[in-house]
């Protein structure tokens, strides 16, 4: 029987007793949201703490998907299948729909968070690829008020963030621009699985052409990689096989992944490459239908 | 520490270690051993409930987290000796052999049927694809729900009809 280590459990009921909660139990109290990221690490002890704050209850307060004018808004109790059942969010960003339909499994969709598993930082972790394909920021909020950090700066390293001692991720926020769209690839040994490797793409088009374009990939070095050298080649680019397998060979150069059970450097690479160029070309098809539908 | 909930309409109200898992809660402190206790590891959906109407592995949710809240299990299925067409289908199409992952199934099933009357197969496999079956190869679980969404309860058919084993099943429970 796998079960935790024994822990005091208390339950939050607002977002600032959360973080008062946090503040005054110290290093070794943890959030739980849904607990389908941090219990079973508790299970096989690879996450050792004297209290857990359970953050259920704080789903009217974090549990929201706004679209804006010029950014979307997630509530960091969000649910998986909320991300993937939403339709508006599917329209301004198809890549976390992609996503979400490979993350686990429908059943586990039903609890797991986007705050979860951003907080979790597991380097395979897709929402974390999906957030820095495209730039999203995190709002991070503790007793003295609010700061908003970027994905690169969010993210310091395997299961390791910016949200430091007294804090908590309440939000996350994506810019919307014109002209763009997005896609998300992934390999995967069985449904459900955590990525071989998976890769994010947006652009954005003005004229038939690639103004921007950005790529995130996850499983293939110690976090989530963003690749701004593609960005730069790809901006001003007619859109173009060559270009997408360009990208994709600038993507196997910068990623840096292991060889463990899933297979050998030398195919996450060729992947990284594959699935670069794949997103990239259903990214940029899907912003050519949108701007022929307006 | 206390916990309160509703258990397949019953509020019930009971001690235990804040680490205690809501699987082991229903099994071994509440005896309600229809929840099966499989992988243990979020994978095999063997112990699939409900908690809020929403399916989810009860090997990943503590006790304590379903405090204050609504949770069913298999054995709410069956209303006053008449089974839940669910169950009823599993029976029609030989949706169980070991019968192991079968109260998850029927669980996932339930809870699609709810949502969606008349699911496509490829949505039903989409709904059990976090479940694991070694047994039948998903066909003949497919073929339950399938035959679950054709037989709604109340449509004033008699879904027992036939089916002695379902008279008898009731038969013993009347007996017990």
């Amino acid at each position: 029987m796998q079960v935790p280590a024994p822990f005091e459990y208390e339950r939050a009921t607002s977002v600032d007793q959360a973080v008062d909660l946090l503040e005054r139990l110290g290093d070794e109290a943890r959030l739980v949201a849904g607990g389908h990221s941090l219990l079973p690490m508790m299970k096989l002890r690879l996450a050792n703490l004297e209290y857990l704050i359970d953050i259920g209850d704080l789903r009217d307060e974090l549990g929201y998907i706004r679209i804006g004018v010029d950014e979307v808004r997630i509530g960091a109790l969000t649910r998986h299948r909320e991300l993937l059942e939403s339709d508006d969010l599917a329209e301004f960003f198809p890549i976390v729909r992609d996503a979400e339909r490979v993350i686990a499994d429908p059943t586990v969709r039903n609890r797991g968070t986007i705050g979860g598993s951003l907080c979790q930082a597991d380097p395979s972790e897709d929402l974390s690829a999906v957030c820095t394909t495209v730039d999203a920021r995190c709002v991070i909020r503790g007793t003295g008020g609010e700061r908003v950090v970027t994905m690169e700066e969010f993210h310091r390293g395997p299961y390791e963030t910016a949200v430091e001692h007294g804090e908590m991720l309440t939000e996350i926020r994506i810019p919307i621009r014109p002209g763009g769209s997005s896609a998300y690839e992934k390999v995967e040994r069985r449904a459900g699985d955590w990525a071989v490797v998976s890769a994010g793409a947006a652009v954005w088009l003005e004229h038939g052409k690639i103004v921007d374009a950005r790529v995130g990939l996850a499983a293939v070095g110690p976090n989530t990689t963003g690749i701004p050298a593609i960005s730069q080649r790809l901006r001003g680019a007619e859109p173009s096989d060559a270009a997408y397998a360009e990208a994709g060979e600038i993507a196997a150069d910068s990623c840096s992944p292991t060889e463990d059970g899933r297979g050998s450097v030398l195919y996450k690479k060729h992947l990284a490459a594959e699935l670069t160029a794949r997103a990239l070309r259903r990214a940029v098809a899907r912003a050519q239908d949108a701007a022929s539908g307006e | 520490m206390q916990v309160s909930m509703t258990v397949n309409g019953d509020e019930v109200t009971e001690e235990v270690e804040p680490r205690l898992l809501l699987v082991h809660f229903l099994r071994d402190t509440l005896g309600l051993t229809g929840t099966h206790w499989g992988c243990d590891t979020s994978n095999c959906g063997t112990c699939v409930v409900w908690l809020d109407g929403e399916p989810v592995k009860s090997c990943t949710v503590l006790a304590a987290m379903a405090d204050g809240h609504d949770v069913r299990t298999v054995e709410s299925l069956e209303q006053d000796g008449v089974l839940d067409p669910i169950q009823q289908g599993f029976m029609e199409c030989h949706g169980l052999q070991c019968g192991f992952c079968t109260p998850g199934m029927m669980m996932t099933g339930r809870a699609l049927l709810d949502r969606d009357p008349h699911p496509s197969e490829d949505t039903i496999r989409e709904a059990i694809s976090g479940q694991i079956c070694r047994c039948t190869g998903y066909t003949t679980i497919v073929r339950s729900i399938e035959w679950a969404a054709d037989h709604p309860a109340g449509d004033g058919a008699d879904n027992t009809e036939g089916r002695p084993d379902a008279a008898d099943a009731k038969q013993v429970e009347e007996v017990s």
